[in-house]
């Protein structure tokens, strides 16, 4: 699924104090495009997301998606939030099962789907347990498998792996990619970690903080699986984190493009 | 239970009864004033005997289910609502945290007026007891939910009703909980101060007839049942419920 974001701004009320957020985003990304946005705390990018969801809505401009302008939330386009956000009452398999339940599916059928999607997230041996008998790493993967279970045609994803260890984080890398090149799903990757943009991301985005816009762009034609230690992902990050400091420079440079292969 | 634990406690309740046994044997004050535990005993035994004892019981804790019910259904509507609607909670809001406050046997002379010293006062009385600590803590839990359970729900499809049911009410449920406890011991508390004036079968009535027959075994031995009937719905009711919330959360 297309996502077009068009001139999309975003003035939050702060305290009778209006703040722009973010300012004049034009961007597309393509039918299973990997595109990952990066960017200091406090760019928006948090925002973007949101607005692509369907959870927020922007004060100027437009978002579609498949060429239809976003209204709300829709079980095409599924955000994954940095605490997972799994519901607590439910277990694990209930929680991968809650879509399918909204949906109205066939206990049967959710059974198999379920099933299918735990064994995908190596979480099989999982499915009774409770929330928080799980590690951060796998909450991430039960979101991911709760996520893939109402097949949307575009992933949203917030800074997922922000609170796991460095371990679990390249072993998600992995899985990650696994699961978009098995799908062909439009993913949408929050971080402000740059190696991490570099190793998943075909589009690494760079965004400015206070008003959020998007100033360099990094396309990355390194074939995937990619690990973050990679030697090529290693210098193109370096590359990144230039643009991310100057991001932060009173009047960024707009709209640098680069192609690394 | 450990074992350590049944050991202190038989000791604890053996040594009681002891010092209980001991002072009124010791005849300080009157028999008729000062039972001995065996005295209480007897009587208990007699009343269940009689059946006094079991059709009060089931008087009583008939009236409390009933009551209990539609302040539960009440509580939780009334705390949907609050949560919900701002300018409900701004108003009404107000007043159900001073009907909280409000000890609800002070209902009971209105309610004697409105519907005559009769089963219905009683229930009124105890729905008022328990309902507004239901709707408080149901509004509490409502209220404390992560927004981000909310917009994970509706961004996997939940809609309308169903978010209520399969997200708003299950999230608050830890709340829900421990308000329904404290409007169980509530509506219990106002069970049986109503039912002191009350002649119709129920534990309330039957420690006014001990009191009118100068029968202060009797007093005793119900005042034993409904320590007892406490202690049972607090451990085997809301222990249940609570231990499987801590299980499923993780909550302490």
């Amino acid at each position: 699924m297309k996502i077009e974001i068009e001139g999309v701004g975003k003035v939050f009320d702060a305290r009778g104090r209006s703040v722009v957020a973010l300012e004049d985003i034009n961007l597309n990304i393509d039918d299973g495009e990997f595109v990952c946005l990066i960017g200091p705390s406090g760019c928006g990018k948090s925002t973007l997301l949101a607005m692509i969801a369907g959870l927020d809505f922007p004060t100027s401009g437009a978002i579609r998606a498949g060429g239809v302008p976003i209204k709300g939330p829709d079980s095409s386009r599924v955000l994954i939030f940095q605490d997972a956000a799994l519901f607590p009452w439910l277990d694990v398999e209930s929680n991968v099962a809650f879509g399918l339940r909204m949906k109205r599916m066939g206990r049967k059928e959710r059974a198999r789907t379920v099933e299918r999607l735990l064994r995908m997230v190596h979480l099989e041996q999982f499915t009774r347990a409770w929330v928080h008998e799980l590690s951060g790493g796998m909450k991430q993967r039960v979101a991911i498998a709760r996520a893939l279970a109402v097949e949307p045609a575009v992933l949203l994803l917030d800074e997922p792996f922000g609170a796991l260890d460095a371990m679990t984080r390249d072993m998600l890398h992995g899985e990650l990619q696994e699961v978009w090149q098995s799908t062909g799903k439009t993913f949408v990757f929050v971080t402000h970690n740059v190696r991490e943009a570099v190793a998943l991301g075909d589009r690494v985005l760079v965004m400015s903080p206070r008003p959020g816009r998007v100033v360099a762009e990094h396309r990355i034609d390194l074939p995937h699986p990619r690990r973050v230690e990679e030697e090529r992902v290693i210098e193109i990050a370096q590359h990144v984190a230039e643009d991310l400091r100057l991001s932060h420079e009173e009047s960024p440079p707009r709209e640098q493009r680069r192609l690394h292969q | 239970m450990t074992r350590g634990l049944v050991v202190r406690r038989s000791f604890f309740f053996l040594g009681f009864l002891l010092l209980w046994l001991v002072l009124s044997t010791a005849h300080l004050w009157p028999p008729y004033l000062f039972p001995s535990p065996v005295q209480v005993a007897l009587s208990l035994a007699k009343g269940i005997r009689d059946g006094t004892v079991l059709i009060g019981i089931a008087g009583s804790m008939w009236r409390l289910f009933r009551g209990y019910i539609a302040a539960l259904v009440i509580g939780l509507a009334l705390g949907l609502i609050l949560a919900r609607v701002r300018p409900i909670k701004e108003t009404l809001g107000l007043l159900v945290m001073g009907l909280q406050a409000l000890p609800s046997i002070c209902w009971l002379p209105l309610a004697l007026l409105w519907f005559g010293l009769n089963e219905r006062a009683i229930l009124f009385v105890v729905v008022m007891g328990a309902v507004f600590s239901i709707a408080q803590s149901t509004e509490d839990g409502i209220r404390n939910t992560p927004p981000v359970y909310l917009k994970a729900a509706r961004n996997l499809g939940a809609r309308g009703l169903r978010i209520y049911s399969a997200v708003v009410l299950p999230a608050a449920l830890p709340n829900i909980v421990t308000g329904m406890k404290l409007g169980w011991s509530f509506a219990w508390r106002s069970l049986m101060a109503g039912e002191l004036l009350y002649a119709l079968p129920g534990l309330g009535h039957l420690l006014t007839m001990g009191r009118e027959l100068n029968d202060m075994s009797q007093v005793l031995a119900v005042i034993v049942v409904i320590i007892a009937l406490g202690l049972a719905t607090d451990r085997l009711v809301f222990g249940t419920m609570e231990r499987r919330l801590r299980e499923r959360w993780g909550l302490g």
